[in-house]
C-alpha cells in the first residue's frame, strides 16, 4: 500500500528515519508535568503543520482550529509515540485526545502510570 | 433471490405509499438513465410517503426511524433505480447531520418541523474548485454581509452538487471566518429560493445519470443561526462520513442485487428450455452468490457497528483512528464489490446482458456501479488509511 501514500509521505518517512535516535537519546525516565507539556509544544511546532510560533501554542490551544489536518494529526501521533517511547491504545488515538496539548499530556501520563 | 436485509418496522417500508415509490422508481429508471433527468416521479412519491422526514425525531414530527430503516429503504430503491436510491441516501445523510448535531438549536428544531410538513429535499455542497476533492478543506469562507449585519454571506464554487437544481435547501461547507484555516469549517443550511445558483457545467456521465450533479457557483446571505453549532470536523467524523459510506454501500448492494436477480432469472430461463440439465451458466451464478453473501455481510456488519456505537452514545469511539480505518475500508471494498458483482452478472447473461434492452440487461447496473470508486476517490481513502495504519493497531 506504500504506493498510495501521497500527501505527507515525505513527512512520515523522515519522521521514521529519525525516530530511532529520538527513542534512544531523549526519552527521559521521569518526565515532570511541565517537561511533558514543553516537549509536546516542540513536537506540535515541528509536526502539526500549524502557522503558529512556539509561544502562541498554549496548552489549551485547539490544534485543529489552528490548522492541524487529519493527516498532520497522524504525524503528530507518531512523533509523540517516538518521543515518549509509548504506544497509544486505539481508544486514545482519537480526535478529542489530540485536539490540544493538555489532553495529549494527560493521555501520556495515564499510559506512564499504567506502565509504572 | 437475495435474502432480505434485517427486518424493520413494517409501517414504513411495507406501507403502500412507499411501495408506490418503489414501483415508480422501477418504472421510470430506464428513462431517467437515458435522458439524464431527475427521477421526479419517485421523489414525489417518497414525499407523499413522508419518507423525507423518516429520520427526524418523533418529538419534531418525524418518524423517528433508525439508520437501519433508512438503509433498507435505500437498498430497496436502488434495486429499482440506483440514481433514486442515491438521491434518497444523500438526503438522509444531510438529515442525519442536522438531527445528530443541531437539534438543540431552536432554529434547526423549527426547520426540521417545517421539513416534516413540506417534505423538503436537502442537497449538499461539500465539493469546491481548488481543494483537489478534499472535503475537509474549504476555500470559501463566511463574511459579514456588508450593510446588513448581523447577516452573513458566502460565495462558493462547488464542482458537484447532486440534484442541486431540484432541491429545496442546501448544506454547504465553508471556513468559519475570513481568517480561519482551511480545515476550520462549519456547515451552513440555506434555502435555495433565497440563494443565487449558477450552473457551471453539464452532467452527461457514464452512470448515475439521474443524480444530476453538475457544478454550481453559489451566493448566499443568511442569519447566523443557520450555521450548525458543531464544528464540521466533528460532524464529518461522527455522522457525515459513516452515514455516507454506510448508505452509499446500500445503494451499491442494491444495484448489485438487481444485477444478481437478472442473472438468476437468465439461468432459470435457460434451465426451463432444457429440463433435466443444469445450464453451464448456473456455475457462474453460484460463484456470484458467494460474492453477494460476502458483500452483504460486510455492509451489514459496518451498519451494525455504527448503530451500536451511536445507540450507546459512544461519540469518542466514532472519532478514533480505528473507526476511521474501518469505515474507509467499507467504502473501498463495497465500491469494488459492486463492479465485480455486475461484471459477474454480465458473464452469466452473456450477450443478453450486454444488450441495453430486455430483462437481462446489466448495462445500467454496471455503469452506475463504476461511479462508486470515484465518489470520494478510493485512492484518496487508500492514502488516508495508509497513514492511519502507521499508528493504528487492530484490537489494541
Amino acid at each position: 500500500m506504500g504506493a498510495y501514500v501521497s500527501l505527507n509521505e515525505g513527512d512520515l518517512w523522515a519522521l521514521f528515519a529519525g525516530s530511532r535516535n529520538v527513542n534512544t537519546i531523549s526519552v527521559q525516565s521521569c518526565s515532570t508535568a511541565e517537561d511533558i507539556r514543553d516537549q509536546l509544544r516542540k513536537i506540535v511546532k515541528d509536526h502539526a503543520g500549524l502557522n503558529l510560533p512556539l509561544d502562541k501554542i498554549e496548552d489549551s490551544t485547539d490544534l485543529y482550529r489552528a490548522g492541524m489536518s487529519s493527516q498532520s494529526s497522524v504525524v503528530l501521533m507518531i512523533a509523540v509515540e517516538a518521543q515518549f517511547g509509548i504506544e497509544f491504545p486505539d481508544a486514545m488515538l482519537s480526535r478529542d485526545v489530540f485536539s490540544n496539548i493538555e489532553s495529549i499530556a494527560s493521555a501520556i501520563e495515564a499510559i506512564q502510570r499504567a506502565d509504572a | 433471490m437475495i435474502p432480505k436485509l434485517k427486518p424493520i418496522r413494517p409501517e414504513l417500508l411495507d406501507h403502500p405509499s412507499f411501495q408506490q415509490a418503489l414501483t415508480l422508481a422501477g418504472e421510470h429508471a430506464a428513462d431517467v438513465d437515458r435522458n439524464g433527468r431527475f427521477p421526479s416521479e419517485a421523489i414525489e412519491a417518497l414525499r407523499a410517503a413522508g419518507a423525507m422526514s423518516w429520520l427526524v425525531p418523533r418529538e419534531l414530527g418525524g418518524a423517528g426511524a433508525s439508520l437501519d430503516e433508512a438503509a433498507r429503504a435505500v437498498f430497496e430503491l436502488s434495486r429499482r433505480c440506483a440514481s433514486t436510491g442515491m438521491i434518497f441516501a444523500m438526503h438522509q445523510i444531510q438529515i442525519g447531520c442536522i438531527t445528530r448535531h443541531a437539534v438543540q438549536s431552536p432554529w434547526f428544531a423549527d426547520y426540521l418541523k417545517r421539513l416534516v410538513r413540506e417534505q423538503r429535499l436537502i442537497a449538499s455542497a461539500t465539493s469546491e474548485l481548488g481543494t483537489g476533492g478534499d472535503i475537509r478543506r474549504s476555500i470559501a469562507a463566511i463574511h459579514p454581509a456588508p450593510g446588513a449585519e448581523p447577516f452573513l454571506r458566502f460565495e462558493k464554487k462547488a464542482t458537484t452538487i447532486s440534484y442541486g437544481a431540484s432541491a429545496d435547501d442546501l448544506l454547504t461547507t465553508v471556513r468559519r471566518a475570513p481568517d480561519s484555516e482551511p480545515g476550520d469549517q462549519v456547515l451552513v443550511l440555506t434555502h435555495i429560493s433565497e440563494m443565487k445558483m449558477k450552473q457551471t457545467d453539464q452532467w452527461d456521465t457514464l452512470g448515475m445519470r439521474g443524480t444530476c450533479s453538475p457544478g454550481f457557483e453559489l451566493e448566499a446571505t443568511f442569519a447566523p443561526d443557520h450555521i450548525l453549532p458543531a464544528p464540521f470536523a466533528t460532524i464529518s467524523a461522527e455522522t457525515m462520513v459513516p452515514f455516507s459510506h454506510i448508505l452509499w454501500s446500500h445503494v451499491w448492494l442494491g444495484l448489485s442485487s438487481d444485477a444478481f436477480d437478472r442473472a438468476q432469472n437468465f439461468v432459470r430461463k435457460q434451465a426451463r428450455q432444457t429440463p433435466g440439465t443444469t445450464p453451464p451458466s448456473a456455475l457462474r451464478l453460484s460463484e456470484l452468490s458467494v460474492h453477494m453473501a460476502q458483500f452483504r455481510a460486510m455492509v451489514e456488519s459496518a451498519l451494525d457497528e455504527y448503530v451500536e456505537l451511536t445507540a450507546r452514545g459512544d461519540r469518542a469511539a466514532l472519532s478514533t483512528v480505528g473507526f476511521a480505518v474501518r469505515i474507509n475500508n467499507l467504502k473501498i471494498s463495497a465500491s469494488e464489490a459492486a463492479v465485480e458483482a455486475c461484471l459477474g452478472a454480465l458473464r452469466v447473461c452473456g450477450v443478453s446482458g450486454y444488450k441495453n434492452d430486455g430483462p437481462f440487461s446489466i448495462g445500467r447496473n454496471l455503469r452506475d456501479a463504476h461511479s462508486a470508486a470515484l465518489m470520494i476517490a478510493n485512492d484518496r481513502l487508500y492514502s488516508t488509511n495508509a497513514s492511519l495504519l502507521l499508528v493504528h493497531r487492530e484490537g489494541k
